[in-house]
This record gives C-alpha cells, sequence and structure tokens, in this order.
C-alpha cells in the first residue's frame, strides 16, 4: 500500500438555509442588534444544515479516486474544503503536497484579455508560478490548437476555442493532488480524450486526482477507487466497479437514494423506464420504435411556470436529441412525465438521459438519469465501423427499372 | 485555515509521507488573531498578476484609455478653480489656486477610487473566490495598488502643471512618497473592513458614496486645513487623508506648513485601522466564500 496524501478526518460543514437571502443586509443585522443587543451575542443560529457530515478519507499516493452521488450530496463541498475554498465547520484534513483544483472551466478567464494575457492570469490564479507557465507557454497554446488566436481577445473566441483554452491551462497544472469537479463534461469529446489522456499521465506521473463526475462512465474508466457520497455522509467507498453499480441499483429504486439535503427542492426527479416497447428489462431498449419513455418527478411545492428539459447523450457525451416544454403547471405529487417517440434508431450502444426542471427561470432539478440507456437494437449499419453513424436505421434496398 | 508549515504532532498520522512535500492542515477556524501576511508574501507573484490585469483591463475598456486618467483630475480641478478659486476666493496658501487644488486631487483622486475598488473588489472576484484558493486578503491588497499606476500618470501631469506655474520642488519632495504610502495604507485601512462587509451585506455598496462624499469634504482638498479653528484642529488631525494632503502639498511645493503633531496621530489611527482590518478580514474570510 502506498502512501496516504490525503487524510481527512470527520470534516463536516453547516451551511445557514438560505443564508443568502436572509442575512444580505448590514441593515438588518445592525436593526436586529439594537433591538436586542444580548441576542447578538447568543448562539441562536438560524435555520442550518449540515451539508458534510463526520466525512473520514484516506487518498493514497498516485491514486485516481472518483467521488460519485446525486445533486446536493456534499461532493461539492467535500472538494472545495480540501481546496481550501471553505472552511470545515468541524474536523480537519492534512493534505501531503501541492494541491491544484479545477472545479470550473476558465477560472479566472477575463473576456477583455487576450489568449497569451488569459493564459498567465489563469495559470496564475490556479497556482502556477510564472516561471512555470513562461515554460510551459507554447506547449499549452498548441495543446489548445490556438497558435493563431493567442493575441485574440478571447472575448472573440468560438465557445469551443474558449474552453479549449482554458482546458489546456488547466491540464498542464502539474500539483502533486487535483481536485477536478465536473470540468470535463463540456468540450467536444476529441479534445476531452485529450484532456483525460493528458490527466492520465498526470496520474502515472504518480499525481494524486480526485475526480468528481456525474457521468458514470467516466468514472469507470479513468478511477481504481470510487467514494459514494449520500446526504452528506459517506455511504460506500471501494473498488470502482462495486461502489458504480452499488450507486447505480440504489438510484433506479423508487428512492432515489436520499437526498435529503435536498429536502428545500421543490420537486426531483427519481427514476426513468421505458414504458412501450415493454420487457423484462425496464431500461432496456430492443427496438427501434415506438418508444414511450417516462420519468417519473415527485413535486414537492407548486411549479408555476414550469420549463422542463430532456436531453439523450452518448457515451462520449455527444448529443443525440435534446427538446424542452414551456409553461408546466404541477401540484404537489407524484408526476409521470412520458415522451413518446415513433422511433428511437439508435446504435447499440450505451446512453444517458438529461432531465432538467426549471419555475420561474431557477433550476429545480438536474438530473443525470441513472442508470444508463441500453439499446441492444441490432446495427442495421454498414458493416464496417468508420461507415457507422448515428442512425441505426434498418433500411431496405430495391432496385427498379424505369420502364419506356 | 490551512497553515503551510509542519506540525510535528498532526503529521504523525501520515505514515510513511513521502519526504520534502509541503503539508497543509485544514481545520475549522479557531483563532481570533490571525494576520496572515506571510501567506500574503508566498502569493506575491499572483498580487502581481492580479494588479496587472486591473490596470490592463481599465485601459482596454475606455475608449479614450489613457487620456481619461489625466482628463478626470484635470476636470476636477478646473471645476474647483472656477467655483472655489474664483468665485469663493478660498484662500490657497500663497499658491495660485489650480495648483493648490491640484496637488490635493492628484491623491485624493487615488485614494478615493482605490477605496472604491478596495470595497468592491470580494463582489467583483467572486467567481473565482468561489472555485479556487488564494489568500483572499490579495484582493484588497491588488486593489489598493492597482491605483497607483493611474496615480503615477496623473502625477506626471501635476509635476509638469507645477512647473508651468513656475514653482520648482523643494528638497521636500523626496519626502512625497512617505505621504503617498500613508494614504495607499488608509485606503488598506478602511478598504479591509468595507471589502469584508460589502461582500457579506448587499447594502454597503450604497453607503460608499456617501463615505467618499463625507470625506471629501472633511479633508483639504479644496480648501487649506489652516482654516480649521484651531480648537477643532486635533479632532481634524484624526482624518489621516488631512495629513497625507497637507503632507503632499508641502512635499510637493515647500509652502505651507509641514503637518507635525497631527500626522503622529494619522500613522497611529491608520496603524490600528490596518491591523484590526486585518484581522477582521481573516475572522470573516471564511465565511464569505460561503456567502459572497
Amino acid at each position: 500500500m502506498s502512501t496516504a496524501v490525503i487524510h481527512a478526518e470527520g470534516l463536516s460543514k453547516r451551511y445557514q438555509r438560505g443564508a443568502l437571502a436572509s442575512s444580505g443586509l448590514l441593515r438588518d443585522t445592525l436593526a436586529r442588534m439594537l433591538r436586542a443587543p444580548w441576542t447578538a451575542f447568543q448562539r441562536n443560529k438560524p435555520e442550518t444544515f449540515w451539508a458534510l457530515k463526520d466525512v473520514s478519507l484516506d487518498v493514497r499516493e498516485g491514486e485516481v479516486l472518483g467521488l460519485i452521488g446525486r445533486n446536493g450530496s456534499g461532493k461539492t463541498t467535500l472538494l472545495k474544503i480540501l481546496s481550501r475554498i471553505t472552511r470545515p465547520t468541524e474536523g480537519w484534513a492534512e493534505i501531503h503536497g501541492r494541491v491544484g483544483s479545477l472545479l470550473e472551466v476558465g477560472t479566472g478567464f477575463h473576456p477583455e484579455l487576450t489568449g497569451r494575457e488569459n493564459t498567465f492570469l489563469s495559470g496564475a490564479i490556479l497556482g502556477m508560478s510564472k516561471q512555470e507557465i513562461v515554460r510551459k507557454f507554447d506547449e499549452i497554446v498548441s495543446f489548445a490548437e490556438l497558435e493563431k488566436f493567442i493575441d485574440t481577445p478571447i472575448k472573440h473566441y468560438s465557445s469551443g476555442m474558449y474552453v479549449r483554452l482554458a482546458f489546456a491551462v488547466a491540464a498542464h497544472l502539474e500539483p502533486e493532488i487535483l481536485l477536478v469537479d465536473e470540468v470535463l463534461a463540456v468540450g467536444d469529446f476529441k479534445f476531452q480524450k485529450k484532456c483525460l489522456g493528458k490527466m492520465g499521465d498526470v496520474a502515472r506521473a504518480g499525481r494524486t486526482v480526485i475526480l468528481v463526475s456525474h457521468q458514470l462512465n467516466q468514472i469507470r474508466r479513468l478511477c481504481d477507487r470510487t467514494v459514494w457520497v449520500d446526504s452528506g455522509a459517506i455511504r460506500q467507498t471501494g473498488a470502482t466497479p462495486e461502489v458504480v453499480s452499488a450507486y447505480e441499483t440504489a438510484m433506479t429504486s423508487p428512492e432515489r437514494g436520499g437526498g435529503t439535503t435536498h429536502a428545500n427542492a421543490k420537486a426531483r426527479f427519481l427514476s426513468w423506464k421505458i414504458m412501450e416497447p415493454t420487457g423484462k428489462f425496464p431500461h432496456r431498449l430492443d427496438s427501434v420504435g415506438p418508444v414511450a419513455i417516462s420519468f417519473q418527478l415527485e413535486v414537492r411545492s407548486p411549479i408555476r411556470h414550469g420549463h422542463q428539459g430532456i436531453a439523450l447523450f452518448d457515451a462520449e457525451r455527444r448529443l443525440m436529441w435534446a427538446f424542452a416544454n414551456d409553461d408546466l403547471t404541477l401540484e404537489p405529487g407524484l408526476h409521470e412525465l412520458i415522451y413518446k417517440l415513433p422511433f428511437l434508431p439508435l446504435c447499440p450502444k450505451s446512453y444517458n438521459w438529461q432531465l432538467s426542471l426549471w419555475d420561474e427561470g431557477e433550476n429545480v432539478d438536474l438530473w443525470e438519469a441513472v442508470p444508463e440507456l441500453q439499446v441492444t437494437i441490432p446495427n442495421y449499419q454498414h458493416a464496417r465501423d468508420e461507415w457507422n453513424g448515428f442512425l441505426n436505421l434498418p433500411s431496405e434496398f430495391k432496385v427498379s427499372r424505369e420502364k419506356g | 485555515m490551512a497553515s503551510a508549515t509542519s506540525n510535528p504532532s498532526a503529521t504523525s498520522t501520515l505514515a510513511n509521507r513521502p519526504p520534502g512535500l509541503l503539508t497543509l492542515r485544514i481545520e475549522p477556524p479557531h483563532t481570533l488573531f490571525e494576520l496572515r501576511l506571510k501567506e500574503l508574501w508566498t502569493y506575491r507573484e499572483l498580487l502581481f498578476f492580479l494588479v496587472w490585469r486591473d490596470v490592463k483591463i481599465r485601459y482596454k475598456q475606455t475608449v479614450i484609455g489613457v487620456t481619461w486618467v489625466i482628463v478626470q483630475p484635470l476636470l476636477t480641478m478646473l471645476v474647483a478653480t472656477l467655483f472655489f478659486g474664483k468665485l469663493a476666493k478660498l484662500p490657497s496658501q500663497g499658491l495660485p489656486y489650480s495648483v493648490f487644488c491640484f496637488a490635493a486631487v492628484v491623491p485624493w483622486t487615488y485614494f478615493s477610487t482605490a477605496l472604491l475598488a478596495a470595497t468592491n473588489v470580494m463582489v467583483e472576484n467572486q467567481r473565482v473566490i468561489t472555485k479556487v484558493y488564494f489568500p483572499r486578503l490579495i484582493l484588497p491588497f491588488s486593489a489598493a495598488l492597482s491605483g497607483l499606476v493611474d496615480f503615477c500618470i496623473g502625477f506626471i501631469v501635476l509635476l509638469i502643471f507645477t512647473f508651468a506655474h513656475g514653482i520648482r520642488p523643494a528638497w521636500t519632495l523626496v519626502l512625497l512618497p512617505l505621504f503617498l504610502l500613508l494614504a495607499v495604507f488608509t485606503v488598506l485601512g478602511v478598504g479591509l473592513w468595507l471589502s469584508a462587509l460589502n461582500a457579506l451585506y448587499r447594502d454597503v455598496k450604497y453607503l460608499i458614496p456617501f463615505i467618499i462624499q463625507f470625506w471629501t469634504l472633511a479633508s483639504p482638498v479644496y480648501y487649506s486645513s489652516s482654516m480649521v479653528p484651531e480648537r477643532y484642529r486635533w479632532l481634524y488631525g484624526l482624518n489621516p487623508m488631512a495629513g497625507v494632503i497637507d503632507g503632499f502639498r508641502w512635499a510637493l511645493t515647500g509652502t505651507g506648513h509641514p503637518p507635525a503633531a497631527s500626522l503622529f496621530a494619522s500613522v497611529g489611527i491608520v496603524g490600528v485601522a490596518v491591523l484590526g482590518g486585518l484581522l477582521f478580514f481573516n475572522r470573516m474570510e471564511g465565511s464569505i466564500a460561503d456567502r459572497v
């Protein structure tokens, strides 16, 4: 067993519920203190909740550790504590080595500055020294494939170019410990792969990586060990295949893996299944259509101007299809959202649904549906792989000769 | 928060740890008295980059760029000369009123813009604060320092302007950086408090214009401090910017009187404000990332 580079014990973090809304005004605080000076010294906390409770963790050197769990389970809070963005309320951790954190794509980028200037700025903010950036600059630029545009202000960049530059800077960060949150979910697939490759190099060089992701495929591909965080506590730790499948199983059960920290959410998606065609496996599609998919949604408080989005991605995170419905009114209770599709000609691979619900422009729930959609339709396409496309259409062929 | 020192009792938990790496300890905030200036020094390169960014962006965004930095204090001076010099005929210590006024407007412009920038700096960098760690203390410092570039440009104009009026700087000019330093520390002394408060309370930003306006009137920018009645002079001396401006004028032109006793009071007050500001800021830092 190699040495532990991160050792955490009893990490806990308490937040005030709706901290932003209630504590916003100095005027109010002063008024409270004037009205009742003694209460200012009493520790009568407003409504609080534990985003993280008693988490102990050891991460060994050179390990790639996955962190999974539903939205609001505390994964990001844990990552934020380990990267020192926020302090724990209780507990402590010890980290051995330089820590780099990637919680966002393009941290510190400023639109008015050129690619070159932003490389230096973002690099410095992420923890590189000037010397280090100067040394790696050419490599970063060629990695991002932006040689021609490096002196253009990035406000003129396309979103693809922006992401490429951001990743290139991040990928060249060489801390002993790298904390990554979901950032690889954006960007085009080819470039993502390049970054993952670079990260793989990082791991092979004896560096330690903690990766938070909703994409279980990514976790499976990259992580040796996985920690499943649920309601602010560690539910399971172990080898990736075991933890991920336990997680998938729990998420498909009606209770969708706890998640009490999100108790204040107005609604949340619980599960999904294929209604039509009916079969033994509710997440396996064996026909090109017609198809009906149902998503179970639990509504806790009324949705007045709901906007509901659905997207289907393949395992390589390419968008297959997306749609959205506006002006939904939903009363509290269990709902079933049913999408009927006359045909869904997908290649025999695995896919992911992404469901979102918005109310009055505010995100209520974003769900990376588990389990994945397994498509077991026979492949109707060209016999050679390089001539296989997105659509798996059964075709009929006939030659007819015009008479006359 | 995490201190970059190895703690022998704590590191024992990491058995066989690789040698030569630094150990961070992450803990709940517990001590009341943390200055953490050492960490600021470790991150000095980032401080430089943030100042550099601020300056770059300022000159890129404004259409007229650098000229704005010159035009703004010049216009202020012209208008003041017209109303306070020509109409109100305020005394100006034997200097042409325009020189008298301009010598105060240049350091005052630095002070007011830097204070405003320091107040807003946490809110403006909210995204970065919530996504990556660095000592947050860097931000108010960067705001206080990036204003110095504007100041330098304004100061060159001021030198030319005084020269054109036939006033030759005296030996006292060498003391001028000291007064500038006092101005920087005054920005920090107030800015550290306001930046943390502004991050935590949304209504602080409405307070700032009022504070600055009030402070302008309470400082000898447009009038001479000798107009303040003798028995209130001590009270006036509590305003460090009064000492800065008087000292600035004196150092530049050699006329007027060097601020003496009140200057010591100013230095003392600023010292206390900066120290208190550092403690307050560090204490609030923990909640800033959660609440900003």
